[in-house]
């Protein structure tokens, strides 16, 4: 039998010995091709939901793409403008989630939040959108960038924040006039899914050390929620270190001596506070990406949510932190190389130094610093 | 016929301070004193805290400042409900003269202990927690030039301590804000910028987000800015703040605030200009002021004469301010500050070599 496929093999091999060097030089070519095309260059095209959002939102958002198109990512956006300040020209919140749940991936700028709304609804549209995705875990990865100047140097460290419950319940009543309360609810169901998600987070990017940010002295019985489903959590992952510490020592140890910190889970309002001084820390809001994640979606935006309405229109904002937000969306959705063409294009312009925006001591405009990335791109 | 008189006079002083002193503490020093002399509540804590207290305490003798202390101690006794707390003699002094200074005080670990600094805030109604946290010349950190007051509300907000678990794993704390409290703290606060020579209070809420708490709170201090059109108000949210605060302290003057942002941004703002054991504190409250240093007890270096007494010293010129004894409070300030400046008697947390008793020695060769 296999006498017979032998010589089978080599009459044909004879009879065609050049056609089957051609093809198999074709077949190589195709199998390459298609290689890449599996890893980096698919035929089909992503789509992402963008959401311009409030303040300098779109501006940034135009830098963005004007970013991607030079960049020539296969990325299609489907736009929504959606904003809470400006509802008679919203969209509508059910077309906008369906988007997002529709294309998994979403790009953000930052809604701006009033401190009155007019239907005296106490739900924010911010708070909204994530309840309706369940996007229950903020990431914001901050680190010292290259070329930016700031009083603490090596800063690596990533907050994770549960953002669909505590302070941000928007459960609030006036028990007699002059009387307020406010309820803060923690459940032990969706502290653990955060302390899990912190602890997956800390092993999957080799990460050594989780710190539970709390205030669990005095409010005893919520913040005592948390930090127990954090230490039992802990228990499952013997090789990550587990540390807790009180929310206000958190703040004062940031600011005096930020590298000792490595993952940090927090609750929702706690969360937002360390996420922004840790913003501070390394040169502001206009340079950190962060990101939202649900079971399902994921949406990126800025790590400091500020809208920055004073620069409207001015061309003064910096768009580091909205392109680096792109970049990681692009390493989401597994488009590496062109994250990492962005990636280190903004590195180098900020390693040079001849652009910078006023944020970073410089004169130099959001489109300046957006060609000068283009510039960079290779 | 008069020295007899004198005799049985003292028998009878003797005879009351025997009584009296288990109750109120051995340190009573009584003197004819002069209707100018203030009487001082002074708990030494625990620690480092009686070697600091008894700094401050010749620092003042050595600038002359017309006070006279009562000490008293706070070591807790049983009360009836089987808990310990603070004796009633201590609460009967701070009660009797308005204003206490304090110490670190340690809350004993365990059940049936109620923090001892609770109590005492409770006891006083301290609504109003005041840190000014400024730049030490001398002692470099890498914030420059940061001078803030955190103005914080003390009795309500996050740490009302009402909280319950609805059912399994669901627990809901409640954060009461009330009219009354709101703006009794604004008024304090424009009050306090405005005796101290401050230009601008900051608000500082999530008014975005806790529509209604914080909308009342911010409400208030809207209304109370009315009252005093010479001070500079502005509104801040939170996390504008903390983001500001980090990058430019200088933007900031005084920030008035609820409880739990103050506690983050107090101990924040102490952080950029060295830690707790520079920055003073003081309560205001309806039955009196009480004038803390907020670090810790420090076990492990309290009796060798290393603690730098330097919160404590700041917080007695708050209450020398407080008590309108400005020159004095002046003389003494400017004397620690510029022994701090000179950087030659600079204690252990500040990186140098002197002992407590060096550093205060020093600073009383100024004053006197």
């Amino acid at each position: 039998m296999s006498f017979l496929a032998r010589n089978l093999g080599r009459t044909l091999v004879q009879v065609s010995a050049r056609g089957l060097q051609t093809s198999a030089v074709n077949q190589n070519a195709i199998l390459s091709d298609e290689f890449l095309k599996g890893l980096s260059k698919p035929e089909s095209r992503t789509t992402c939901t963008l959401i311009p959002g409030d303040g300098v939102g779109p501006e940034l958002m135009y830098s963005l793409q004007e970013v991607f198109k030079a960049a020539n990512c296969p990325v299609d956006f489907e736009t929504f403008f959606f904003s809470e300040v400006n509802p008679t020209m919203s969209a509508r919140l059910e077309d906008v989630t369906a988007s997002i749940k529709k294309n998994k991936v979403c790009l953000k700028g930052i809604l701006a939040t009033p401190d009155f709304s007019r239907t005296g609804e106490l739900q924010t549209l911010n708070m909204k959108l994530r309840t309706d995705l369940d996007l229950y875990a903020n990431v914001v990865h901050v680190r010292s960038l290259p070329g930016v100047k700031s009083r603490h140097h090596d800063i690596d460290c990533v907050i994770i924040r549960e953002q669909t419950e505590g302070e941000y319940s928007a459960l609030e009543h006036e028990s007699i006039p002059g009387v307020v309360e406010c309820l803060k609810i923690i459940t032990a169901k969706k502290s653990a899914r955060i302390a899990k998600f912190a602890f997956d987070y800390a092993t999957k990017n080799q990460r050594k050390k989780v710190t539970c940010v709390h205030k669990a002295n005095i409010m005893k019985l919520g913040d005592g929620l948390f930090l127990k489903s954090c230490e039992e959590i802990s228990k499952l992952y013997p090789r990550i270190k587990f540390e807790k510490m009180i929310v206000d020592n958190t703040t004062m140890q940031l600011v005096s001596n930020p590298n000792q910190f490595d993952v940090m889970v927090t609750p929702n309002l706690y969360g937002s506070i360390v996420d922004n001084i840790a913003c501070g820390l390394v040169g502001g809001a206009g340079v950190v990406a962060g990101a939202s994640y649900s079971a399902e979606t994921c949406v990126f935006e800025p790590g400091a949510r500020h809208t920055f309405s004073e620069a409207v229109g001015k061309n003064l904002a910096n768009p580091t932190a909205m392109l680096l937000c792109g970049a990681k969306m692009l390493r989401h959705v597994n488009l590496q190389p062109y994250s990492d063409m962005i990636t280190s294009a903004i590195n180098k312009v900020l390693n040079e130094g001849r652009f910078r925006t006023k944020d970073l001591g410089g004169q130099s405009t959001t489109t300046d610093f957006t060609y000068a990335v283009i510039d960079h791109l290779k | 016929m008069s020295s007899g008189i004198r005799e049985i006079f003292q028998i009878i002083t003797k005879m009351f301070n025997q009584v009296s002193s288990p109750v109120v503490g051995p340190a009573i020093t009584t003197r004819n004193f002069a209707s100018d002399v203030r009487k001082i509540t002074l708990i030494p804590g625990d620690g480092i805290g009686p070697e600091i207290s008894a700094a401050v305490q010749k620092i003042f003798q050595a600038a002359n400042v017309p006070i006279e202390w009562e000490t008293v101690d706070v070591t807790p006794v049983r009360y009836p409900d089987g808990k310990f707390g603070i004796p009633p003699a201590a609460v009967a002094s701070v009660n009797r003269n308005k204003v206490g200074l304090k110490g670190p005080l340690m809350t004993p670990i365990g059940k049936g202990h109620r923090s001892l600094n609770l109590q005492l805030r409770k006891e006083f109604n301290l609504y109003a927690n005041v840190r000014p946290c400024r730049s030490l010349e001398g002692y470099k950190t890498l914030y420059d030039n940061v001078d803030v007051v955190t103005i914080r509300e003390n009795t309500e907000g996050e740490y009302s301590g009402i909280e319950h678990e609805i059912v399994d794993g669901v627990v809901q704390s409640i954060k009461l804000i009330t009219e009354e409290a709101s703006l009794r703290v604004a008024e304090y606060a424009f009050q306090y910028a405005k005796d101290n020579n401050r230009k601008k209070v900051t608000a500082v809420h999530k008014a975005n987000i806790m529509r209604m708490s914080d909308g009342l709170f911010l409400r208030c201090c809207r209304e109370t800015a009315e009252k005093f059109p010479e001070i500079q108000f502005e509104e801040k949210y939170l996390d504008t703040v903390c983001l500001n605060m980090v990058q430019n302290p200088h933007k900031y003057d005084c920030l008035v605030m609820p409880n739990l942002y103050g506690d983050i941004l107090s101990d924040m703002c102490a952080g950029l200009v060295g830690g707790l054991g520079l920055t003073p504190s003081g309560n205001m409250g309806l039955n009196g002021a009480l004038f803390e240093s907020v670090h810790g007890t420090a076990p492990d270096i309290a009796g060798k004469d290393l603690a730098n007494p330097t919160a404590l010293l700041l917080s007695a010129v708050m209450m020398l301010r407080h008590l309108k004894l400005n020159s004095h409070a002046d003389k003494i300030q400017a004397a620690c500050f510029s022994v701090i400046k000179e950087a030659k008697y600079l204690t252990g947390d500040l990186g140098g070599k002197a002992k407590c008793s060096e550093y205060t020695n020093e600073i009383c060769q100024r004053v006197a």
